[in-house]
This record gives structure tokens, C-alpha cells and sequence, in this order.
């Protein structure tokens, strides 16, 4: 029996590498979204046009100023003369955040009272205007801080001391990149899987193959094998790409990293499988293929975090093996998670595999008819 | 009406000049070459064909598969561009203006475009909107056409639940929407059956002698030329003659013979014949064995035959179409030096000793004598019984055929005796298993090969060879072995390590076949085995199942292509599920014998038993 399974895998790598459309598919979309995501697709904000309004021609005001064009976040546009100005410019675009010092901006620093100033953001897009806010109060905090040791004036009450742990500079490559061990992978083991059975009712091998000696259940492993196969080592090289070219910190074991992601690609090969038994031409599977990885990406929280799903929608998350194999790659890459504190999100893809793959096994028996 | 000016040239007969209907000439062709590359290989699809056909009548494009119909068709079209010559249509150049050419002529491709989620009226709508048919000429060609075609009563029915034939039927109607001078038409008769395919032919004819219109039709089935009212036979990409059908049949005059020999069988009988020397061809036809001689005169051959089998009994008959074509193959690969008879005679089976042994005891048989053995045997899906109490027995060492137009349930019977799809009643035993408990175990008994020789392209002959033995459980030696067989005895050794997608048609056959036979199995499936190949690649094939069946494999034949029907001692003929008549094909063909029919063929037989099966189901 081992022995045609054998054969079976053999056949059906062979059959992926000397096709060139499958080269392509294996080699080409990963090295592309490789790049996109690890460099284009980023929350960090960097040279945000910025437009200052300073009135205060004083050290005070100037030297704020400097901490604003000093960092590498902000990118002066214009210096605004006229305070009517400064609505064109967030119309236009030009500036997303405008900086406004007040006239009496010195005067009142240095009289120990508040000084205001004002911030004026694009909110059109309401995620980087947080941001921005974030970054520009930081500054302002920071400034503040100097000034009243320079002046030794009296320390405010309560500090704010900010650290984050595990990624300190909050680089959000560090959040992405071992997002997309789990994106690519899904991907690429999803359309291996889904279109293998497709490929020969198309060309109708698979008459020829169902009628040799070999059981469903023979069959079925001699195609899910070779996804699980491709899945993982298509995995490994974005993992040593993570580490060695975008320079993520592995803290965790590659054990943890392994278990999960075996049943991360176990329990993708039983709905690639379950697709691909439903379809009968490849046009169908790739339908098929999209139809769940889209969803299945939206409520990962590789992009937005499922704790502000709505809780219906977080719940729904629980079956869906990418949610819980990004949780353990992140987790592995950056806290070092162990297997013990992962298992909360090893068991469900165990369950997702075990029952997708005798669902494919059902519905494989049912369309052989 | 058609001229060949093939190679040497000048040589013009003009057949068809007593036909006065039309004789302008709609088509020539000049020196016409298109080649086709795909990863650094070029195939020459057409090389260099002078033709000229003149119009009015039905012409054939006649060739095996892969000899460049669809190419020559693609061509007239102005659909392709040819990479040498020129091609003249209804008197206009089609390179230079393809546009003028396209209005005045209609094309059916293989696969015609109907849209299967509009109706057949929608269907017939949106051809005459693309085709500009006047909105008040509608209603009075649709009536004509569905009056023609006979789906009147189908107007409301989606396409896509027509059947095969249906189709067919309709793709010519939206062609026909619009009546074009010259109706070019690819293949319409292919995978059709054969009641369908006679009405497909009243519908040309009827074209031809009510419209006066041209029709170029192309065909892989060598029996329809005769049909036509002239042939351009192609063949690997060039034409190897343009004359009318009597013409071609004219040069084999006085050479074919139905040969029998009571005491010898007649597979016995077909391989001494085939080696004789004044023999060109010998095939099974029913009990008997159709002869194509070296010399015209009986007498030369006959004495020869007479020493050599004691109880021989020869009776000149007509030749056929096929006859002059395999005296021209052969004679032309006999011109060509000794390439294409060392090809053939290289790999014929060896003595049957040697190509199958044994096959090993199954468990024992409760039907006696009988391999396969099919009681009461019922399939239904939710309502529709797609087989109905069908019962039948096959004998070791038989060739058995399953006969039945397409959805007459000979694939649900033919998954079922695979073990593919269980039975809903009745039993059912194949070498021995009862394949509701032991399916897997029979179909290691089962050889399969499917109709378009279903391979792994992109794996090469030997990776499919390896794969197919271990999925057949051969290991160590014995697969080894078997492996070794196969390319030596299909003489694929050459070409081992090439992609079998490239592979030739003739070998991709002999690839599937040796595929099949891996595992030495006592049963053999062949589902439309030659249909479409050359007749050479034809013999060859059937030589070796003959040995095989000489040698005690059973063997099982899908079809509905006669040719194929005539090679197999019995006939179970299949209609709406139940079974129509068994019997062996001589046997078949008498039942039809009478006024109508004084020497009926097979398609006259089985097409007068699904009539009849049809007045009865209507009374």
C-alpha cells in the first residue's frame, strides 16, 4: 500500500516541477509578495508632509520646530505666513498635519504657564491620523520634558514612561513579515492541493487512477502528501528569509514553530482537498481556492486585529486555521511562545484538519459516482 | 469537380464535370505550408497542398486524427494565416481581405460555441443578432431550421441539456441562420452516434440539393467519404489525393475479399493471413476476415491461400473506401523506403506465449466459464434509472462489445463492472470478486484504457510506465520486469525519457495500452479505443488485442463506432439503460437482412434495433 502512495507522491511532485505553470505559480508569487509585503506594505509613517505655522519668532518656538523637521517622521512642505492658508494646504493634500504655534507661544513658557499649541490633521484616512497625533505628541511630550529640566521648573506629577516589549522600536516589519510565513504558505499549499485532483478530471487521468488497485483513502494521501510537502518547505524559506534577510529576532524554538505549522498545512491540504473534490475543472478549483482564502485572510488579524471584530465574527475566527497558526508564528518570532502556552491555538487546527480531511474523504467517495 | 495537382502536378482529373450544377470552382488552395512551433519543435500541420474544389456538392476532408483537417479548415476561414501559398475562396485571396471572405461562407468548429444556459431559441436569437439576420426573416428560418433539424420541440430546453446529437444539430442550425454560399464544417460527426449522425448527414444533403450551397465537411470515420460526392484525403499533413469516392475505391477493383475458414478461428485465420505474402490487409469483419490483396486477379493470390489453409473459402466482395486508402498508405511507406513497415512490424506482438502469461487463479468463478457475470444489475440516481435490469455474461479469452448511443447508460455500466460506482440491485462479479465487497481486489484484475489516452503529460514515458506499475502493487523484479516488457515490446524504448505529451498519437496509444497491461490483467477495458486513429495505427492496435484474447484475456470494448464493433465475437447493444439484442455481430447484422437492407452493415443493424426500440416505447 505504502508503496503506491509512495508512487503517487513521486508522480505528483514530478508533475508540479516540470510544469511550468506550476513553477511559476510555487516560485514567482511568493518572491513577489515577499517584497511587497516586507517593504511597501507598512504601518509605519515616514516623511509626512508637514506645514508649520510659527508667528513666535523666538529660541523657544524655533527649537520646537527643530524637533518637528529633526525627526524622521515629518518632512517640512511649507512654512505657512498666513493662517488662511492653512486650510488649502490639508485640502490640497500638501500637508497632512500642520503645526500651529501660538503667538504668545514663549512668552508664556517662559511665565511657567501653558502654552498652547495647535495641531491640525488630514483625517481623511482615520488610521494614519492617529498615528500621526501619536508621533506628534511624543515629540511635544519630549520637548516639554526638556524644558522644564533646562528651566527647573517643577516635574509634573506623573511620568509617562513608555516601553514596548517584544518589538521596542514597534518596527511593524517585525509584526508583518512572519505574517506572511502564514499568508504564503496557506496560498501556495491551497492551489497545489486544490488543483491536483482538478488538473486529472480535466485530463482525465483520474478515471485511470481510480481504477487501479488503490483505495479512496490511498488516493487522497498520495494527493494531500505532496501539498503538505510543498507547504513546508515553501514555508522554510520564508522563515530563513525572515531571519536572515528582514532580520526578525526568532526567540522561540523551531519546535513550537514546526508543530504548528504541520498542522497549520494539515488542516489547508483538508480544505484544499475538499475543494478540489468539488470541483471539476481547474477554473473551479482556483474559484474555489480564492473564494476561502480571502476571508480566511480578513479574519486572521494579518492586517487588522481581531479584537475589534465584532464578537460574533471573533468567534467565527476560532475555525479558521490561519488565525491561530499567525497567532503561533508571531508568537514563536517575537515572545519565544512556547508549545504549552500555544497549545489554546494547536488544538483547533487539529480539529480544522482532522475534520476537513475526512470531509474531503466523504466528498471525494460522493463525487466518484 | 475536385483536382489534384499534388507533387508531380499536371495531372488534372476532372471528376465531377458532369455536374451541372455548379462547377465555378469555390476553393483552391496553391502551394499551401503552415507549420506550428511549441517549445522549440515545429510540426508541419499542411505541407504544400495544391487543391480546388469546385462547388456544389458535399466534399470531404477526409483524415485520421493529428493529419491537418482543422488546420486546412482554419486556413480556408482566413482564421490562420498561412506561412507559404495562397488560398482563394469563392474567388477572393483570404489573406488579402478576410472580411469579404467571411461573409459569404459559414464555419462550424469542433467545439461549437452554443451558450449552455440560454435556451435553443435564445441560442438561435443571438446567432442571427451576430449574424445581422433581418428581424422579420427570423421567424420563417427559425421554423426551417427547426423543421430541418427537428428540435422544434426543444426550443424552451437549455442547451447545455441537449444531447451530443442535439448539439450538434444546433450548432449547424446557428450556423445555417444565415445561408452562406460555402459551409465549412469541422468534425461534425465525431463522438456522435450513429442515428444522430445519419440525421446529421439527411440535413447536409438536404443543404446541398435544396440550396445548391457547398459544403466542405471534415471526418475521421472513413465510411462517411463515400457519402461525399468527392474526398481530399489527407494524411500527416498532406493530401494524398482529391478524387471522388468510386475513384479511390476504383484502383483496389477486384481485390477485396471476405475470407472464412470454419476449422481455423478467425483470429487465428487474420494472423496466418496478415503474414502471407499477396496479402496487403486482413481484418476481422464478424465471423469472417476481409481481405486486400497485392494483385488484382484472384488467381494469382488465391492458389497461394488455398495450399496454405485447407477449408479457406474466399468470396470476392466491393471494396471500400478504406481498402484504397490502406493500399495507399502502404504503397507510399513502400515508395518511402522501409520506414513506416519497419515501424509497424517491429513492434507486432510476439507469438501470445510470450505476451501474456497465465493470468494468476482467481478465486473461483460461480458463472462457470464466465469472467465477468452481471445479474439483474440496476443503477438509478434519485429517480432517473440510468441502468435497468441488465444482465449479461463474458467468457475468458472473448472480446465482448458494449454498443448504445451516448447516455444509453454504457458509462454507468462500464464505472459499475470497474468497481467505480456501486450498484443500487443486482449482482455483479468480475474475475471472480464480487465487487461489492472486493472492489479494489478486481480492479487489480481490471486493465483500463480510457478514449483519449489519458496519460501524465508532463511526465516521460518511463515515469508513467513506473508510476502505473506501482499503482498496480508491482515491486522488486516482477515490476522491473514488466517495465522492460513495455518498452520493448510497444518499441517506446527510443523514447523513454521523452515527455509523453509529445509523443506521436500512434504512440501515446501504444503508451496507454502498455500502461494498461502492467499488471498482466485477465480483463482489459477499452473505452473507444481507435476512434480517430490512422487505420494503420488501427490494425496494429487490434493485432495485439487479438493476441491478448487468443492468449485468455477478456476484453471489453465501449463504442459506438462500428469499425471498432465488428473486431468483437459478441455484442451486448445498450438503449435507455436496458439491453436491446446480444449477440455476435453477424448475428446482429441478420436480424436487419431483408428488403430494406440485402446486406446490411452493422450501423444499418443497430440503428434499425433503436428504431424499433423507439416506436415501441412510443406505443
Amino acid at each position: 500500500m505504502w508503496r503506491s502512495v509512495l508512487a503517487l507522491i513521486v508522480k505528483e511532485l514530478l508533475a508540479i516541477l516540470k510544469d511550468t505553470k506550476s513553477r511559476v505559480v510555487l516560485i514567482g508569487p511568493p518572491l513577489i509578495q515577499l517584497a511587497v509585503f516586507g517593504y511597501a506594505a507598512t504601518f509605519d509613517l515616514n516623511h509626512v508632509p508637514l506645514a508649520v505655522y510659527n508667528p513666535d519668532p523666538s529660541a523657544a518656538s524655533r527649537a520646537l520646530v527643530a524637533r518637528f523637521t529633526g525627526s524622521p517622521v515629518f518632512h517640512e512642505v511649507a512654512e505657512v505666513r498666513d493662517p488662511q492658508e492653512i486650510r488649502g494646504l490639508i485640502d490640497s493634500r500638501q500637508a497632512s498635519l500642520v503645526l500651529s504655534i501660538d503667538r504668545r507661544f514663549s512668552r508664556d513658557l517662559l511665565r511657567h504657564r501653558p502654552a498652547p499649541v495647535q495641531l491640525l490633521v488630514d483625517g481623511r484616512n482615520s488610521n494614519s491620523a492617529l498615528l500621526v497625533l501619536g508621533y506628534a505628541s511624543t515629540i511635544i511630550t519630549g520637548f516639554d520634558t526638556d524644558w522644564i529640566r533646562r528651566t527647573g521648573g517643577r516635574q509634573p506629577p506623573a511620568m509617562l514612561d513608555l516601553r514596548a516589549a517584544y518589538n521596542q522600536n514597534l518596527s511593524s516589519q517585525w509584526f508583518i513579515v512572519p505574517g506572511i510565513v502564514a499568508v504564503l504558505t496557506q496560498v501556495v499549499t491551497l492551489l497545489v492541493v486544490a488543483l491536483s485532483v482538478a488538473r486529472e478530471r480535466e485530463n482525465g487521468t483520474f478515471d485511470q487512477l481510480l481504477v487501479t488497485p488503490m483505495r479512496q483513502g490511498e488516493i487522497l494521501l498520495g494527493k494531500g502528501i505532496p501539498g503538505l510537502l510543498v507547504g513546508v518547505l515553501e514555508a522554510t524559506v520564508i522563515i530563513l528569509a525572515a531571519v536572515f534577510w528582514f532580520k526578525v529576532p526568532l526567540r522561540g524554538g523551531l519546535l513550537p514553530l514546526y508543530l504548528g505549522l504541520l498542522l497549520f498545512v494539515a488542516a489547508v491540504t483538508g480544505i484544499g482537498l475538499m475543494i478540489s473534490s468539488i470541483a471539476v475543472t481547474q477554473q473551479q478549483a482556483l474559484l474555489g481556492a480564492f473564494l476561502f482564502m480571502v476571508p480566511s485572510i480578513i479574519l486572521s488579524g494579518f492586517a487588522t486585529p481581531i479584537a475589534n471584530m465584532p464578537s460574533l465574527i471573533q468567534d467565527l475566527t476560532e475555525i479558521n486555521p490561519m488565525r491561530h497558526f499567525l497567532s503561533i508564528v508571531r508568537g514563536v518570532f517575537l515572545e519565544g511562545a512556547t508549545t504549552r502556552s500555544l497549545w489554546p491555538h494547536l488544538w483547533p487546527m487539529a480539529v480544522v484538519a482532522a475534520v476537513s480531511l475526512f470531509a474531503a474523504a466523504w466528498l471525494f467517495r460522493r463525487r466518484s459516482y | 469537380m475536385t483536382v489534384d495537382r499534388q507533387a508531380e502536378g499536371a495531372r488534372r482529373s476532372p471528376v465531377g464535370a458532369r455536374d451541372a450544377v455548379t462547377d465555378a470552382t469555390v476553393l483552391r488552395l496553391e502551394h499551401v505550408t503552415r507549420r506550428f512551433s511549441a517549445k522549440g519543435r515545429t510540426v508541419t500541420a499542411l505541407d504544400a497542398i495544391d487543391a480546388e474544389v469546385s462547388g456544389g456538392a458535399v466534399i470531404g476532408l477526409i483524415g485520421p486524427d493529428g493529419a491537418g483537417k482543422t488546420t486546412f479548415l482554419r486556413l480556408c476561414t482566413g482564421l490562420l494565416q498561412p506561412d507559404d501559398g495562397r488560398i482563394e475562396v469563392l474567388g477572393t485571396d483570404v489573406a488579402r481581405d478576410p472580411e469579404a471572405v467571411r461573409a459569404r461562407i459559414g464555419y462550424m468548429p469542433q467545439r461549437f460555441g452554443l451558450y449552455e444556459d440560454l435556451t435553443v431559441r435564445e441560442n438561435l436569437e443571438l446567432y442571427a443578432d451576430l449574424q445581422g439576420v433581418a428581424p422579420d426573416e427570423r421567424a420563417e428560418r427559425r421554423s426551417e431550421l427547426m423543421h430541418m433539424t427537428g428540435l422544434g420541440p426543444f426550443l424552451a430546453r437549455l442547451a447545455g441539456r441537449l444531447s451530443g446529437g442535439m448539439k450538434q444539430k444546433l450548432g449547424l442550425a446557428c450556423t445555417l441562420v444565415r445561408i452562406p454560399e460555402l459551409l465549412f464544417l469541422d468534425e461534425p460527426t465525431v463522438g456522435v452516434d450513429p442515428v444522430s449522425r445519419r440525421e446529421l448527414w439527411q440535413i447536409i444533403d438536404h443543404l446541398v440539393s435544396t440550396r445548391h450551397l457547398t459544403v466542405v465537411m471534415s471526418t475521421a470515420y472513413l465510411d462517411e467519404a463515400e457519402r461525399c460526392r468527392s474526398v481530399l484525403l489527407l494524411h500527416e499533413g498532406r493530401l494524398l489525393g482529391a478524387d471522388t469516392p468510386a475513384h479511390f475505391t476504383a484502383r483496389v477493383a477486384g481485390r477485396s475479399f471476405l475470407a472464412s475458414a470454419p476449422d481455423t478461428g478467425k483470429r487465428r485465420l487474420q494472423e496466418r493471413l496478415a503474414r502471407m505474402p499477396g496479402v496487403l490487409d486482413a481484418t476481422i469483419q464478424g465471423a469472417a476476415v476481409r481481405l486486400v490483396t497485392v494483385d488484382t486477379d484472384a488467381a494469382a493470390t488465391g492458389p497461394a491461400l488455398r495450399a496454405a489453409i485447407s477449408d479457406i473459402d474466399l468470396r470476392p466482395v466491393a471494396p471500400r473506401f478504406e481498402d484504397g486508402f490502406i493500399v495507399m498508405l502502404k504503397t507510399r511507406a513502400g515508395m518511402a523506403g522501409t520506414a513506416t513497415p519497419v515501424e509497424h512490424d517491429a513492434v507486432a506482438p510476439p507469438p501470445a506465449s510470450r505476451t501474456v502469461p497465465t493470468p494468476p487463479a482467481a478465486p473461483a468463478s460461480n458463472g462457470g466459464g464466465s469472467i465477468i457475470v452481471a445479474d439483474h444489475l440496476t443503477r438509478r440516481f434519485g429517480d432517473f434509472v440510468a441502468v435497468d435490469d441488465l444482465s449479461f455474461r463474458v467468457d475468458r479469452g472473448e472480446i465482448f462489445g458494449l454498443l448504445g448511443a451516448n447516455g444509453a447508460g454504457k458509462s454507468t455500466t462500464f464505472r459499475m463492472l470497474c468497481g467505480l460506482l456501486p450498484s443500487s440491485a443486482g449482482e455483479l462479479r468480475v474475475a471472480g470478486y464480487d465487487l461489492r465487497r472486493a472492489a479494489p481486489a478486481a480492479r487489480g484484475r481490471i486493465g483500463y484504457m480510457a478514449q483519449k489516452f489519458s496519460l501524465y503529460g508532463d511526465l516521460s514515458v518511463l515515469e508513467n510506465l513506473e508510476f502505473f506499475s506501482a499503482a498496480y502493487r508491482l515491486s522488486g523484479a516482477r515490476r522491473q520486469a514488466r517495465i522492460a516488457w513495455a518498452l520493448e515490446d510497444f518499441g517506446l524504448g527510443a523514447m523513454r525519457d521523452g515527455a509523453s505529451r509529445d509523443l506521436p498519437l500512434g504512440f501515446k496509444q501504444r503508451l496507454a495500452l502498455a500502461c494498461a497491461l502492467l499488471h498482466e490483467p485477465d480483463i482489459l477495458f477499452l473505452d473507444e479505443p481507435t476512434s480517430g486513429v490512422d487505420p494503420l495505427a488501427r490494425r496494429e492496435f487490434w493485432r495485439r488485442i487479438n493476441a491478448l484474447a487468443e492468449a485468455g484475456v477478456t476484453v471489453l470494448v465501449t463504442t459506438h463506432f462500428m469499425e471498432e464493433a465488428e473486431y468483437c465475437d459478441r455484442l451486448a447493444i445498450m438503449a435507455q439503460g436496458r439491453l436491446l439484442a446480444t449477440g455476435d455481430p453477424d448475428g446482429i447484422k441478420a436480424r436487419t437482412r431483408g428488403a430494406a437492407h440485402p446486406d446490411p452493415t452493422l450501423e444499418d443493424a443497430f440503428i434499425d434495433l433503436l428504431q424499433a426500440n423507439a416506436t415501441e416505447q412510443a406505443a
